[in-house]
């Protein structure tokens, strides 16, 4: 018996094929969408915890020098003839062309073995590293990067990415150091030393940082990512509740019969639960491999946008892990009981006799539909409430998920309320049918309407914060990068030369020094600049103290960029140590998009009095644009400097764009990602509800309007409904956009953006809207105009 | 009289291997890498206290220590200290860049815990080193400072301390003979392929200090064996281990012997006979009679932890049982170090080592 009613069930599906396509498909976009963002974000940790883990940081104490500055190397040799195990690390940044990596300097010989990233043996041995071999090892990845410097590299996947380890003696040439940064305290240490406040009194313990600074920076940058995934596992997983409920619907009277047979109403509801779990099973799997197949194509995007705005190395390859397979697959499971549970529970609860006359399944009471309004007007108001009082990431999201949701319940009742003002204006009966009969249809659609709403606003609001951010950042770069040519020597005395040159020809020639210091245990680049025009006309001064530049020129006072500024919640006029006995006011800060990590400014020859050691030779160099091409290549031809080391303003520029636009891509592929699920949604709402509508349409046709007529009637209708929902999407993607760049953007990145709009994109979108409800509405429009007159007439025969 | 040569010259060759980064299969092939280092030759004087310092320009040198030690009450102990030093290139070099590498190896054995650790530092930087007037040789906080009285040899009398995780060692160590010099007045031939070192010891310690093991410090005093050898010819292409013994005798008389392991010959042992006045006397290939009779088993390596040696021109006939069979040293180059002793003909006290065992 249950066997016949297992294939009874299943004949279902083998009589409505699409129905089950659908079904799978929408599972499977679903799980795919929300495990392609799971994987990214799983390879994404898995990058940060190898950093976080390097030198063994993530469990081993370190000894830093109290006052922030170097260890000398007498130190380290000290306290190991006193007994204590700590070995050494030096750790900088270094420019290879326009490659950047982190150097990190390490002595084999007393490096705790856990910290140890490679086996001490054979090619990695103690001589490879301290001969003169210089071996550095680097990740896969970055050692291709790397491919044609000038390094010994060995590529070493346990190496995290963007890292370069090797022997202190390398490291120092390469930074040009002589110094330790901290010492590695081994996690047992011998007992009956003398303690180390006595020993060294001016060193202070740092506890490791099990979770590793770059994780924490990127945090925000993740939850976005699976809020993203989420909306689109949501966005899926209506298609599925409208496919699944159909599907129960048609089998009332099949159940009905069943069970008039003698198959127990618990039997039915195992077995129907057994259905959708073997095709949830089988949806996952397409799922899982979609969402592998979607992180994969995604992956280097992201890897390019964690590097760009965090500094974060990411490896671009990405990894089969169990972590996010698993949860692609219960995501499924989760999503398809989720979706059938109240179809199960109607079925629970039938009687024995019910009647088999299928109802609107889907058509919400008018009760429901005033909660559901109530509801979003409240998460409307909470989602004002938050914004307005602002603050932090969480209130951020929490104000874009109350946004969303809440403008999604209320989108029926909004839908319903225009098309009865339409309603009014029918001067047909024709036209007052067709106006009733939309409304009919909201319900029924509501859900699928909602994804699309849901797709829109996200859709608006995140091409208008990444266009304004755009807009933003192209002005900057005008303002930023004012001079015309940026040239570097390769030595001090061709910087000479390269200077009495320029000196001839160009306008101005602007020396740019840098040096790295640390404020607060933050890496900071402070640049010394003269004074010129240049700056004083261009610079892209967000606030700043009257008389800026001038003071700035005196030596009196320092601008910091606006991360730093932020980051350290500063305020105008806070006194900033830059170094032990240099101290100086914030006098102004400056906008400086793109850029990890802090920077400040301060008159040229303070920096030289402070560092007198830093090399001159990078120069800004002004002449007329017309002219900048020629005297690039006189420098080519006169010193022979590599291309790399001239850069024309335009070439900067474009490269900054490209970065940023790569930067942006995934925000963009996943948009339209959801937009074609939101479409899909609508195609199998619709392929619902056409079936169910013969009895309203018939009706329509007795009275002699035309089987085509009808079709088209049914398509205008989708493509009016659709209009609606975009003219709602686009206030609610506008306040999301809003929210994102005042609250959430301020919190992730550190940086705050005016808003532009950019209503040429709307209309764009109205379009591919159109499109998408347009293509979804296509097969249940072709099978209205190819009905035979004969189910029409059924529908009477039903009736009688 | 070549025998330490071999027998140290194992780890030593796994040492060169970590330190150089050779490119050999496993520790074969190491014997042949002397290029551009200075080799030893037939003939040269050894001069002290010179010779008790380092020798940078050859390959590898060391400084090694074994004790028997017994507290108030009988309980046996056995201790090791020692020092290696590698050069990882002929070129001298300085600080951070130096060419010289060292390697410290501090072994505690009791009879029912073995306890082991080990150090690696880079010479040129202070951290580790060795002087020999007056006589030092450090590693970290681990030393063996010369205590000689003036005109004494730097030797005569030693401070040996070194510290692990859970064990430390602080002793005295008092010389009552001469230093013993190998092979051809410390020029040691090796057997086979010609190879040789310098090779020197001083066998006659007594000692007295203070062992600390978890349970706390204890008192104790024994018998010590210091060997001194610098080479730059690790290994013979076709050895694959060596079982090598030091014993005080109960009569003053000592022993070193040892056998080395060959993959595609017969095994080749050596022995030399130490009277107690400090006359040597060399006996070659077959002489000493080295059998294994037991087997243990540590860490799934079968391990011969009692033999059975003989030596007919002394009319020795004893057996020699390992105090503690699981005196394995964990340490990144592996192998197995603990005291003895030895019973039947001539009973004594004394050091055991075994390398290669796979």
């Amino acid at each position: 018996m249950i066997g016949a009613g297992l294939s009874a069930l299943l004949s279902h599906w083998r009589s409505k094929p699409l129905q089950l396509a659908t079904l799978i498909v929408g599972l499977a976009l679903a799980t795919g969408l929300w495990t392609g963002v799971q994987a990214i974000n799983s390879e994404a940790r898995s990058s940060y915890d190898r950093a976080a883990a390097v030198l063994g940081q993530d469990t081993l104490a370190r000894l830093q020098s109290a006052s922030g500055g170097p260890i000398a190397p007498e130190h380290f040799v000290a306290l190991r003839r006193a007994g204590w195990l700590v070995s050494p690390l030096v750790d900088g940044p270094l420019r290879l062309g326009r490659i950047r990596a982190r150097v990190r300097g390490i002595d084999i010989f007393t490096l705790p073995r856990e910290a140890t990233p490679f086996e001490v043996s054979g090619e990695t041995g103690f001589a490879a590293f301290t001969g003169d071999d210089e071996l550095v090892l680097a990740h896969p990845d970055t050692a291709a990067r790397l491919t044609g410097s000038e390094l010994n590299l060995r590529a070493a996947p346990q190496v995290a990415p963007g890292d370069l380890v090797t022997d202190i003696a390398t490291a120092w040439r390469l930074l040009d150091r002589q110094d330790f940064d901290s010492l590695l305290l081994a996690a047992e240490q011998p007992a009956g030393l003398v303690p180390l406040a006595v020993l060294a009194p001016e060193l202070a313990r740092i506890d490791p940082d099990p979770q590793g600074d770059i994780a924490r920076l990127t945090d925000s940058f993740h939850l976005n990512l699976t809020a993203f995934g989420f909306l689109s596992f949501a966005v899926g997983l209506f298609i599925v509740h409208a496919t699944i409920g159909l599907a129960f619907e048609q089998r009332r009277t099949m159940i009905r019969t069943l069970r008039a047979l003698g198959l127990p109403n618990r039997a039915v509801v195992a077995l129907l639960l057994t259905e959708t779990l073997v095709l949830a099973l089988v949806a996952g799997l397409f799922g899982v491999a979609l969402g592998y197949g979607i992180a994969a194509l995604l992956l280097p995007d992201v890897a390019a946008t964690l590097q760009g705005l965090y500094g974060a190395s990411v490896a671009g390859s990405l990894t089969l892990r169990p972590d996010w397979v698993l949860a692609g697959i219960a995501m499924a499971f989760g999503g398809a009981l989720l979706a059938v549970c109240q179809g199960l529970w109607r079925i629970a609860r039938m009687p024995l006799l019910a009647p088999a006359h299928p109802r609107a399944w889907a058509i919400a009471s008018l009760k429901t539909q005033r909660w559901a309004s109530l509801a979003g007007a409240v998460l409307l108001v909470l989602a004002l409430a938050t914004g307005w009082r602002g603050g932090g990431l969480v209130m951020g999201f929490a104000t874009l998920g109350a946004l969303l949701l809440g403008a999604a319940l209320l989108l029926p009742a909004l839908l319903i309320a225009a098309l009865q003002f339409g309603g009014r204006t029918a001067r047909s009966a024709m036209a007052e049918w067709v106006w009733a009969d939309m409304r009919q249809q909201v319900p029924g659609l509501s859900l699928a309407l909602m994804a699309l709403m849901l797709a829109l606003a996200t859709t608006i609001g995140v091409s208008t914060m990444v266009n304004s951010f755009r807009a933003t950042f192209t002005g900057w770069l005008d303002q930023r990068l004012a001079s015309e040519l940026y040239v570097t020597a390769q030595n001090e005395s061709q910087a000479a030369e390269l200077r009495a040159f320029l000196g001839e020809r160009a306008q101005a020639v602007l020396p740019i020094r840098t040096a790295e210091i640390e404020i607060g245990g933050q890496p900071v680049f402070l640049y010394g600049i003269v004074d010129h025009p240049t700056y004083r006309e261009n610079w892209p001064l967000l606030e700043g103290v009257d008389d800026v530049w001038d003071r700035l020129a005196a030596g009196e006072g320092v601008l910091v960029n606006e991360q730093f500024f932020r980051r350290g919640v500063y305020r105008l006029g806070d006194r900033l140590t830059l170094v032990p006995g240099w101290s100086d006011d914030i006098i102004g800060v400056y906008s400086d998009y793109g850029n990890p990590t802090g920077q400040a400014i301060v008159d040229h020859d303070r920096l030289v009095a402070a560092f007198p050691d830093t090399p001159r030779l990078r120069h800004a160099v002004r002449i007329a644009p017309q002219q900048a091409t020629a005297l690039s290549e006189a420098l080519v031809n006169t010193f022979g400097l590599p291309p790399g080391n001239i850069l024309n303003q335009a070439e900067v520029k474009q490269f900054s764009l490209g970065v940023f636009d790569r930067t942006f891509l995934v925000t963009g592929a996943l948009n339209t990602l959801t937009l074609g699920v939101a479409g899909f949604a609508i195609l199998a709402n619709l392929l619902t509800l056409s079936a169910m509508r013969l009895s309203q349409v018939a009706p329509v046709w007795a009275v002699g309007t035309t089987r085509a007529g009808l079709a088209w009637l049914e398509m205008l209708r989708t493509l009016a409904l659709a209009s609606l929902t975009w003219l709602v999407a686009l206030p609610v993607g506008l306040l999301l956009a809003w929210v994102l760049l005042t609250i959430v953007n301020v919190e992730a990145f550190g940086w705050r953006l005016p808003m532009f709009v950019f209503p040429a994109d709307w209309f764009r979108l109205l379009a591919l809207a159109l499109l998408a409800a347009g293509l979804a509405a296509v097969i249940p429009v072709w099978r209205l105009a190819r009905t035979r007159p004969a189910s029409f007439l059924k529908v009477f025969v039903h009736e009688r | 009289m070549s025998a330490r040569v071999g027998t140290h010259s194992y780890f030593a060759g796994l040492f060169i291997l970590i330190a150089t980064g050779a490119l050999a299969q496993g520790f074969a092939g190491l014997g042949t890498d002397s290029e551009g280092f200075a080799v030893p030759e037939r003939g040269r004087v050894l001069t002290f206290p010179d010779d008790h310092g380092p020798h940078p320009d050859y390959r590898i040198e060391w400084w090694y220590l074994t004790a028997n030690l017994q507290d108030a009450k009988g309980t046996p102990y056995g201790l090791q200290w020692t020092l290696f030093r590698a050069a990882t290139k002929p070129e001298p070099a300085e600080g951070w860049s130096a060419s010289q590498t060292y390697m410290g190896h501090a072994g505690l054995t009791t009879a029912d815990r073995h306890y082991a650790t080990e150090r690696f530092a880079r010479g040129g930087i202070g951290q580790a080193g060795v002087t020999a007037r007056p006589f030092a040789a450090w590693i970290d906080d681990w030393q063996m400072t010369g205590k000689a009285a003036p005109g004494e040899d730097e030797l005569s009398a030693l401070q040996v301390t070194a510290r692990g995780i859970d064990f430390s060692y602080d002793i005295e160590l008092t010389a009552s003979g001469p230093l013993v010099l190998h092979g051809e007045r410390g020029y040691s031939v090796k057997s086979g392929s010609g190879q040789a070192s310098y090779y020197y010891s001083q066998p006659f310690y007594s000692l007295t200090g203070t062992i600390t093991l978890p349970s706390g410090p204890v008192d104790v005093s024994g018998q010590a064996w210091l060997d001194r050898e610098w080479s730059s010819q690790p290994l013979d292409a076709d050895q694959t281990g060596w079982d090598w013994l030091s014993i005080h005798f109960d009569d003053g008389a000592k022993l070193m012997g040892f056998r080395l392991r060959s993959r595609s010959s017969a095994f080749f042992s050596s022995a030399t006979w130490i009277a107690p006045d400090g006359q040597t006397t060399a006996y070659g290939d077959g002489t000493l009679m080295m059998i294994p009779e037991e087997t243990h088993r540590v860490l799934e390596r079968d391990i011969p932890v009692k033999w059975r040696l003989r030596l007919a021109e002394r009319d020795l006939d004893i057996t020699v049982t390992a105090l503690n069979p699981d005196s394995w040293m964990k340490t990144l180059v592996p192998y197995w170090e603990g005291p003895v002793r030895a019973e039947g003909s001539h009973p004594g006290s004394g050091y055991l080592e075994m390398t290669g065992y796979e």
